[in-house]
């Protein structure tokens, strides 16, 4: 897992998330985050494959190695064509699922990475952006 | 199958009449791509199976190799594909096996000098890029089926259910938790304390590489079937990275134990069960 260029990844089935995850780890790995960032910027993939794959019927994710001022992070973005998320406040809501998850997925990913942006219009799909920068 | 009816096939009768050299021949080149995994003598076995298979499907091209007229070529190609999977040769290394008797049998057309078999081996040459490409298939469909058994059986050895002391059990658990490894390891621990009659179980996640939502509810879950059978279980090898990526997702563990380490979780364990664990007071190591 030495590639620093973007990589995209199909999510269709459970191992695909595992690889996605598995992935996310090489390039967390590869700018030397600290275990803890590593371990919650792969949870916070984890959990938002998993739900490009559940809730968003499939899709894919991108990861990238990004720069900025001379600092490195990881850049993971999930997109599906899904339904859409209708109510944001709730969605982000501990706790609140539309599923049979805990309903700490998405609301959970956010406050284990540095930066969140969802973007999601109703019938057209969801893409989730998060960055973990090096400290 | 026979090309032209009432005629007999040309090449088919070169073939069958020169079929000792021909495979002589055969093994030879293919012996090169092979190098020494199989012996001259296995591949000579091999290809003169295969040799008398393909002498009554000469004439065709290979078109519809799933007709019945293939059946036994088809199914020796498999067994051949099956086996050099497991020898661990490439599929390159497989399909070749086919591909190399198109030499010798072009070599000895070409000696014949005769417009009619050339048209023939044209016919040939592709039914054997049909059978290679079969072969190709047969091998990835044989590596499909060892991946998908060694799969199940990292499923079964990675969840053993240990015991540690009477009426204590744990379940040290290694890689990554999906739905399907939860699965097997609830059942066992659930089957496991009915077994033994234990009290206690210890999960064990110090080999779980990450905790997230899906692995905290299966976790969660077999905590409380446990308990609704009369045993209290532990969570124990919870890491730092881990404790403090759960804090953040904001799972709760509620009123279930957890332990740092496995020791911990073992003296917690045998606490409750009214065992104390105490050092000699002679402070002589026997």
């Amino acid at each position: 897992m030495t590639a620093s260029g973007p990589e995209e990844l199909p999510i269709v089935s459970d191992e695909d998330v595992v690889r996605v995850r598995q992935a996310v780890r090489g390039y967390a790995q590869q700018v030397r985050l600290s275990l803890v960032d590593q371990t919650k910027l792969v949870t916070a993939t984890s959990e938002l494959a998993r739900n490009t794959l559940v809730y968003g019927g499939g899709g894919s994710a991108r990861i990238e190695v990004v720069t900025d001022n001379g600092r490195e992070g990881i850049r993971a973005s999930f997109q599906d064509e899904g339904p859409g998320i209708p109510d944001l406040t709730l969605a982000l809501a501990d706790g609140w699922s539309s599923g049979k998850g805990m309903g700490l997925g998405l609301s959970g990913a956010r406050r284990l990475v540095d930066e969140f942006d969802l973007d999601t219009e109703v019938g057209r799909g969801t893409t989730v952006t998060v960055v973990k920068w090096k400290r | 199958m026979a090309g032209e009816a009432g005629h007999v096939h040309r090449l088919t009768e070169l073939l069958r009449e020169n079929a000792d050299v021909l495979i002589g021949r055969w093994v030879e080149s293919a012996a090169a791509s092979t190098r020494g995994r199989s012996t001259s003598a296995e591949l000579e076995r091999d290809f003169r199976e295969l040799f008398t298979a393909v002498l009554p499907v000469a004439s065709g091209d290979g078109r519809d190799l799933s007709g019945n007229g293939y059946a036994e070529i088809r199914s020796l190609l498999e067994e051949l594909s099956r086996t050099r999977a497991r020898q661990n040769f490439s599929p390159a290394e497989t399909a070749s096996s086919v591909f190399a008797l198109k030499e010798p049998v072009f070599q000895l057309v070409d000696e014949q000098n005769d417009q009619d078999l050339f048209r023939q081996v044209l016919g040939f040459s592709s039914l054997l890029d049909a059978l290679g490409l079969w072969t190709f298939e047969s091998y990835s469909r044989a590596r499909e089926s060892i991946i998908k058994e060694q799969s199940e059986q990292l499923l079964e050895l990675t969840t053993p259910v240990v015991k540690l002391w009477e009426g204590v059990l744990a379940v040290p658990l290694v890689g990554t938790l999906d739905s399907a490894r939860t699965q097997v390891v609830m059942e066992k621990l659930l089957e496991a304390l009915v077994e033994t009659g234990s009290e206690h179980a210890i999960i064990d996640i110090t080999g779980v590489l990450a905790v997230d939502t899906q692995v905290a509810q299966h976790l969660l879950k077999t905590v409380v079937a446990a308990r609704l059978m009369g045993a209290e279980c532990t969570i124990s090898g919870i890491r730092p990275q881990i404790a403090q990526t759960i804090v953040a997702l904001g799972i709760e563990f509620g009123d279930i134990a957890t332990k740092a380490t496995l020791a911990d979780a073992l003296r917690h364990a045998l606490r409750r069960e009214g065992v104390d664990v105490v050092r000699r007071g002679d402070g002589v190591k026997r």
